[in-house]
């Protein structure tokens, strides 16, 4: 299991690790996903982490749910998807935004840089305008830098002021795809 | 072809729930929801009035944040079915407190009174047994139903589903509480959790 303190010697690229970090000092205790090749570090240390309970789920807004039973149960959830799976949980949302229920979504891109897949393109436009139009605050990054801060910003906001947030991680961070 | 019942799904819900001491309850959108504000309101139910498939899910987040506490979800058989993939998730996750009960009355009453799946033979509990439950049971009479409430609080080795088999029939409407944020609260606060 990581450290939850800040590691000195984290290489730039190592945002996985920043984000674990701070989920951790945030105190959350589930988390749970849809498998991403872009989160893939991210569910290794959270699965790796006894104090927190993962659950691998079968379709995107299953998370949702799950975040909310957590919340209910006094406990912070985060939620790591694709932005091809945003497009499964907005009926689902209506949960989250209706009861208040604080909500973290972690949203790797797909299909807006260098990507070889035109079928993630269209999904790709429709990512932000339907979380918008479901009610959720999107906040965007395309750095690793800004992704850490904008994670940490978003945590306080979801956990302490009972927002919907979902952070997009621009395709460009996480580098083309090699197959 | 399934058979159909003859137990009346108020009479199944409160023979069900008679003795539920502190289990945690929350209830699927339509009629799940009136039968279970209709047994009386509680700080510690949850009521959906959508989020159509995320009953049990709900139930599972819930079960896991409350481990020490018996967590049953109470669904219908077409909320359950558009909640499919739970199923897998949950037999996966194996919590040993949560409990999926399953009002089937075989039909989609909410919407006109169609056919559901497992009105045409799509078995619930075949599914979850599949995905690893640690028990599951179909039930279509009162004494089953009763039986079942006894047993419920026992300890279990993993997430258990059962099908209560229902008359197809809407009775008058039971409303709790539309204002989600108000149940979410009471029901924070009955776990000891300051409203945010």
């Amino acid at each position: 299991m990581h450290s939850p303190q800040p590691n000195p010697d984290a290489r730039a690229d190592d945002w996985p690790s920043e984000l674990y970090r701070i989920l951790k000092a945030a105190d959350v205790r589930q988390m749970s996903y849809v498998p991403d090749a872009g989160h893939s570090q991210l569910i290794r240390l959270f699965s790796a982490d006894r104090d927190v309970t993962t659950n691998v789920l079968t379709t995107e807004e299953e998370g949702i749910a799950i975040a909310a039973g957590a919340w209910l149960g006094g406990q912070r959830s985060v939620l790591l998807m694709q932005s091809s799976g945003v497009g499964n949980c907005i009926n689902m949302l209506s949960l989250s935004a209706i009861g208040r229920f604080p909500l973290l979504m972690l949203v790797t891109m797909r299909g807006e840089w260098a990507e070889f897949n035109p079928w993630q393109v269209p999904m790709s436009r429709a990512t932000q305008p339907s979380l918008e139009a479901i009610g959720l605050k999107v906040m965007r990054a395309e750095t690793a830098e800004d992704l850490v801060e904008t994670v940490e910003s978003a945590a306080t906001l979801a956990y302490d002021s009972d927002q919907q947030i979902a952070v997009l991680i621009g395709q460009r961070l996480i580098g083309k795809k090699k197959w | 072809m399934s058979v159909s019942s003859k137990l009346d799904r108020r009479a199944a819900v409160a023979a069900l729930l008679t003795d539920r001491k502190d289990t945690l309850v929350v209830s699927g959108l339509g009629s799940p929801t009136y039968d279970l504000h209709a047994t009386g309101d509680r700080d510690d139910n949850f009521y959906l009035w959508g989020a159509m498939g995320g009953a049990a899910l709900i139930g599972l987040g819930l079960a896991q944040a409350q481990p020490g506490k018996r967590v049953l979800a109470l669904t219908g058989d077409g909320e359950q079915l558009m909640g499919f993939g739970g199923i897998a998730t949950i037999g996966v996750a194996r919590p040993r407190n949560l409990d999926i009960v399953v009002i089937d009355n075989q039909h989609f009453g909410e919407t006109g009174m169609q056919a559901s799946h497992t009105g045409r033979g799509v078995d619930l509990t075949a599914i979850a047994a599949a995905c690893g439950f640690a028990a599951t049971g179909t039930m279509r009479t009162l004494e089953e139903v009763q039986r079942l409430a006894a047993q419920i609080a026992a300890p279990a080795d993993g997430p258990r589903l059962f099908v209560i088999k229902v008359l197809a029939e809407n009775p008058p409407r039971s409303l709790p509480s539309r204002d989600a944020v108000f149940i979410k609260n009471r029901f924070r606060a009955h776990l000891g959790f300051a409203a945010a």
